[in-house]
């Protein structure tokens, strides 16, 4: 797995390696139970700091890709159907607060879209 | 756990008062003390080794009271490198190891030979002969063969070139590799702690300015450069500090409180600490 750390975007640090691990995760780059760098290796090695570093896998293992064995290290989560769903469900919805946030300006009701989600829906 | 803690240091002589000092260093980190030239950084370092006496405040090393008895024996767990090398001028670099077998308990002779090749220092020549450069590699080769648990560093990356500041950079952060140690080291070369450091003290004519985590820092700031008609548009509450420079204005902002709009510079930790005491015109 490459990590790369760069200075000259505005990413926080600890979300390029949220991201980047997240992206070997899904990609399966990275296999349900393989064993994650140490959060002290991977600060070392890539010369950042410990706290940033453990920032990022906290957030990881919050968002379920991996999971902390307390002695043992890290641990790439079992891939869990519910998760991606979830993630899914978080888009569906953030999709619809678009709608909501544009849908007055063209006076439309929320019977108005479900009208037109229906109509939609039968075209596809 | 912290390796050190301090609690409202203070010290004057005459005209120079260290005061209020209070920062905590957590075990496993690296502390990175910043300031001008007579900022109060050595004070600081020699008042937590109790080198000097002070006037108030509490400093614990290794969680232990550094006024205690058992802060003489605690001194074999910490490696502490001034700004200078003192070793006798006669002595190689053979000489020492024979010297500090005897000194401290934890001495690991094959260690001390491990930094002497790494950092290229020669066996046989005597030290009076070292390079600035040498003189500072020898004494952190000396400082992390007894095993410590602590790093205490004076201003040990001044005064060397970019490449020995790196190789010692790359040392001290191996050494931390291991969550039981920990490093506090003062530096006015603020890039030289960008790079290591997880935490960040910044101290300015005596005065604690900051202690903040680093990559947070980072996270939190950013310098602008403004006409005087923008910055009325500028959020009040977002200003950290404004400079006004011969055309125009530097301003230190929260970046949370800036409309996204803003041409945020690419900040560095230099720009940050700089624009927090820097004079305007």
């Amino acid at each position: 797995m490459n990590i790369i750390i760069s200075n000259a975007n505005n990413e926080p640090i600890y979300e390029q390696i949220y991201r980047q691990i997240k992206s070997a995760i899904i990609s399966s780059e990275l296999k349900e139970g393989d064993l994650l760098p140490s959060i002290r290796n991977l600060a070392k090695d890539l010369r950042i700091s410990v706290i940033t570093t453990k920032r990022a896998y906290d957030e990881l293992e919050k968002d379920g890709y991996i999971c902390l064995a307390i002695g043992k290290g890290s641990f790439v989560a079992e891939k869990n159907t519910e998760i991606l769903r979830e993630a899914h469900l978080k888009e569906i919805e953030e999709h619809f607060r678009i709608i909501l946030k544009i849908a007055p300006a063209c006076k439309l009701t929320v019977d108005d879209i479900i009208e037109m989600f229906k109509i939609i829906s039968e075209e596809e | 756990m912290n390796s050190i803690e301090v609690k409202n240091l203070t010290k004057s002589f005459g005209d120079f008062t260290l005061k209020d000092l209070s920062f905590n260093v957590p075990s496993g980190t690296i502390m990175g003390l910043v300031g001008e030239n007579g900022a109060g950084k050595s004070t600081a370092i020699k008042l937590i080794m109790n080198t000097l006496k002070a006037d108030n405040g509490e400093v614990s090393v290794l969680g232990v009271s550094n006024l205690s008895k058992e802060f003489t024996n605690l001194k074999q767990d910490i490696g502490v490198v001034l700004d200078e090398a003192y070793f006798p001028e006669v002595l190689n670099a053979k000489n020492i190891n024979n010297i500090m077998k005897l000194i401290y308990k934890n001495w690991n002779e094959d260690s001390y030979f491990e930094y002497i090749k790494k950092f290229s220092l020669p066996l046989t020549k005597i030290f009076k002969d070292f390079s600035r450069g040498m003189k500072m590699k020898l004494s952190i080769a000396v400082a992390l063969s007894y095993n410590p648990k602590l790093l205490i560093l004076d201003e040990a990356t001044s005064g060397l070139d970019p490449m020995v500041r790196d190789e010692i950079l790359d040392v001290f952060n191996d050494f931390t590799r291991d969550e039981n140690h920990s490093i506090l080291l003062s530096s006015h070369i603020i890039s030289d702690l960008e790079k290591i450091c997880d935490y960040i003290c910044f101290i300015h004519k005596g005065k604690l300015l900051l202690v903040e985590e680093k990559d947070l820092l980072l996270e939190k700031y950013a310098v602008i450069k403004l006409a005087k008609n923008q910055l009325e548009t500028l959020p009040k509450d977002s200003i950290v500090r404004k400079i006004r420079t011969s055309f125009g204005y530097e301003v230190l902002v929260q970046k949370d409180k800036i409309n996204a709009a803003f041409r945020v510079e690419n900040t560095r930790l230099e720009d940050i600490i700089l624009l927090m005491v820097k004079e305007g015109v």
